[in-house]
């Protein structure tokens, strides 16, 4: 056990069992006593009032590594149709900021077929070092492929940090290739520290569908691994010029060694929403009652020349598509201006949003927890409001002069 | 042919609230549930079944005595045989502890066709459990699995992607996860819900029984830690309720929006 009670000091107060989020600690005898589904989390330490429970370092840790040999920061720079994803830009400016603290090269590794004008773009958004793998089976993602030559890269060059997007590749790509070097992964983080005294990367995440947030560290294994949410980065600058190296080299992969082959692409289906990078997002909930309301959410959203959120309920419920949806299982978004319909605020939902630079509430529930981290809110029912604004947005001016007189 | 579907016993994430006094999560009352994605997982091996002649179902899960009760729903189901790793050893596990004990566990069931997991647990949203079993074991992995078809030893796959989807064909034995969009899964049936509470078919093993290795169980198997959580800062905004009628609230939002050249 991580998280241990010392029963002398402990006063039954029970403090600890209302604040576990994992149902792990009974109260036994009047005294606190953690159970198996115990994760380590700490809540119970910090809500302790007489630091009655301590956390227990680990001494030894299986398949760990002398840290000292691995050196660098790499990120994978991932590429569909001979393009880089916007989250592969995210993760060089991310990248560059933790190996410039750590004082170390910042590497990118771009695998695919006959781009090596992306490998020259990463040089200018900021790699100092592009591992480029040239090779036909490299072309789309395999798991088989891609995990086998990055897991070699790594072996071979031991880099302290690895970073990855969160995207449904690099979701099934990261686990596979941490599995096989034996380190840690941690899903989806949110924001990346560095601890310099031990150069331990400190990768926040959320956890419990957003309602908590956590620090996890990876001391023993090497190379620390995350993967990274899309849009929560700043995207990395680009500048002509900049110089870097580029290695190109042709990995040895044979036909057999992809067990689970791709055998067609297809593109599109449910066009992308191009959430993450636009400026203006209208979202609805549950609020709405029904999906024609996202009708009137549309014709806002285009008004304003943005796009359509939507909330998790909306999208279970089958009023909407999954590419709209806004949240801890959908898109993290930080657009200018956020306008929430009829959604109530789980914190689900604000884990996705609450980054948006100004936040506009419509709810009829005065009481709606949105209208807590709203800057402007609006008490009434959406389908009243909307069409006065959509209306109201033809005449601005003559709204914003009259309203000036008076 | 055998198919294991591993699942996970879950709060309700959805069900959690915050007390908005002590900023504290609120779980009393929240419902422990099989993790949905896992519930998919399950649905598309009894699928099968339906559909194909000697084919097993077997449920593993790895998780407190407790998890038993999510282990009968699935033997309401339909599954045939149902399996819990359950030990002190395995506390306090990450996904490589997890991946490692699961992995010996579908060691020592041997025989298997299919891994079926579900993409990821709700309460950790990580996805990583599915790829790192598969890891272990050697076997090709196919995640977020939305579309499945078996033709002779191959299994056939739809894999969604945010902006469409890979068709991807493997040989097995072959690891899955699972998407919502693959099915709809079905309610346990009343006889099935009487079968099994009526016998005792939900089988327990320790880490010792399925010769787990000990090194990699647990909180000391486990590369990463938890170093710290805390509950997300909110974020507090100007927190402005513009007044008055329907027509003079919009008034005052398209006033300031312009302010802020928002629009």
């Amino acid at each position: 056990m991580a998280v241990k009670v010392i029963e002398l000091k402990c006063i039954g107060c029970g403090k600890c069992v209302r604040v576990c989020p994992f149902d792990a600690i009974n109260m036994v005898d009047k005294k606190a006593k953690i159970n198996d589904k115990c994760t380590a989390c700490g809540q119970c330490i910090e809500a302790c009032p007489v630091d009655a429970i301590e956390k227990e370092e680990n001494k030894y840790r299986a398949g760990g590594v002398n840290v000292d040999e691995y050196r660098g920061v790499w990120v994978f720079a991932e590429q569909r149709d001979k393009e880089l994803l916007n989250v592969s830009i995210e993760l060089v400016g991310e990248g560059r900021k933790i190996a410039d603290e750590l004082k170390v090269p910042l590497t990118a590794v771009l695998l695919g077929k006959d781009i090596d004008n992306l490998a020259e773009k990463l040089v200018k958004y900021g790699a100092d070092e592009v591992l480029y793998g040239d090779h036909e089976l490299l072309d789309v993602y395999t798991t088989d492929g891609y995990t086998s030559v990055i897991y070699d890269l790594i072996k071979e060059r031991k880099p302290e940090i690895m970073l990855i997007g969160a995207t449904n590749i690099g979701r099934d790509l990261g686990p596979r290739i941490s599995a096989r070097v034996h380190t840690g992964l941690t899903a989806d983080c949110t924001k990346l520290d560095v601890d310099l005294e031990n150069r331990r990367l400190m990768q926040t995440r959320p956890a419990f569908g957003g309602n908590l947030m956590a620090t996890i560290i990876c001391p023993d294994h090497r190379p620390q691994m995350s993967t990274v949410r899309p849009g929560v980065m700043e995207k990395a600058k680009y500048d002509e010029k900049r110089q870097g190296n580029i290695i190109k080299f042709i990995p040895e992969l044979k036909d057999s060694d992809i067990r689970a082959k791709v055998v067609e692409v297809v593109k599109g289906g449910k066009a992308e929403v191009q959430l993450e990078d636009s400026k203006i997002i209208v979202s609805g909930g549950r609020g709405l009652g029904n999906p024609e309301g996202f009708k009137l959410i549309e014709d806002l959203a285009k008004k304003l020349g943005g796009v359509v959120g939507a909330s998790r309920a909306t999208v279970d419920a089958g009023w909407i598509e999954h590419g709209h949806q806004v949240g801890q299982t959908g898109k993290t978004v930080r657009p200018s201006l956020y306008i929430a319909c009829g959604i109530s605020g789980a914190i689900q939902h604000l884990a996705g949003m609450q980054e948006s630079k100004v936040i506009v509430a419509i709810n009829k529930d005065k009481d709606a927890p949105i209208f807590k981290i709203a800057d402007y809110g609006i008490i009434g029912d959406v389908y009243e409001i909307l069409p006065l604004l959509i209306e109201s947005l033809d005449n601005v001016d003559d709204i914003v002069e009259a309203l000036n007189r008076g | 042919m055998n198919i294991i579907v591993c699942i996970k016993q879950v709060p309700d994430t959805n069900e959690v609230r915050i007390d908005p006094v002590r900023g504290t999560l609120i779980r009393e009352g929240v419902p422990s549930i099989i993790n949905p994605d896992d519930r998919n997982a399950l649905e598309e091996a009894l699928k099968i079944k339906d559909k194909m002649e000697n084919v097993k179902v077997i449920v593993l899960s790895m998780g407190p005595p407790q998890a038993d009760v999510a282990l009968r729903e699935t033997l309401a189901m339909g599954a045939d045989e149902a399996i819990l790793l359950s030990d002190r050893a395995f506390a306090g596990s990450d996904t490589w502890a997890t991946s490692t004990a699961l992995a010996a566990g579908i060691k020592k069931i041997g025989d298997y066709s299919i891994i079926f997991c579900g993409r990821q647990a709700i309460d950790g949203d990580t996805a990583q459990v599915g790829p790192q079993i598969a890891e272990h074991l050697n076997l090709p992995q196919i995640t977020y699995v939305e579309e499945l078809k078996i033709e002779g030893d191959k299994v056939i796959a739809k894999r969604a992607l945010e902006d469409g989807h890979f068709v991807v064909e493997s040989k097995m034995p072959v690891l899955l996860t699972a998407i919502k969009e693959l099915n709809e899964p079905r309610y346990p049936s009343i006889k099935g819900i009487y079968n099994a509470y009526s016998s005792d078919n939900v089988k327990v093993l320790s880490a010792k029984d399925v010769e787990a290795d000990f090194d990699n169980l647990g909180l000391n198997g486990s590369p990463t830690q938890v170093n710290k959580s805390f509950t997300p800062p909110g974020r507090s905004g100007e927190g402005e309720i513009l007044q008055g009628s329907g027509r003079e609230a919009v008034e005052s939002l398209v006033l300031r929006l312009k302010e802020k050249h928002l629009i």
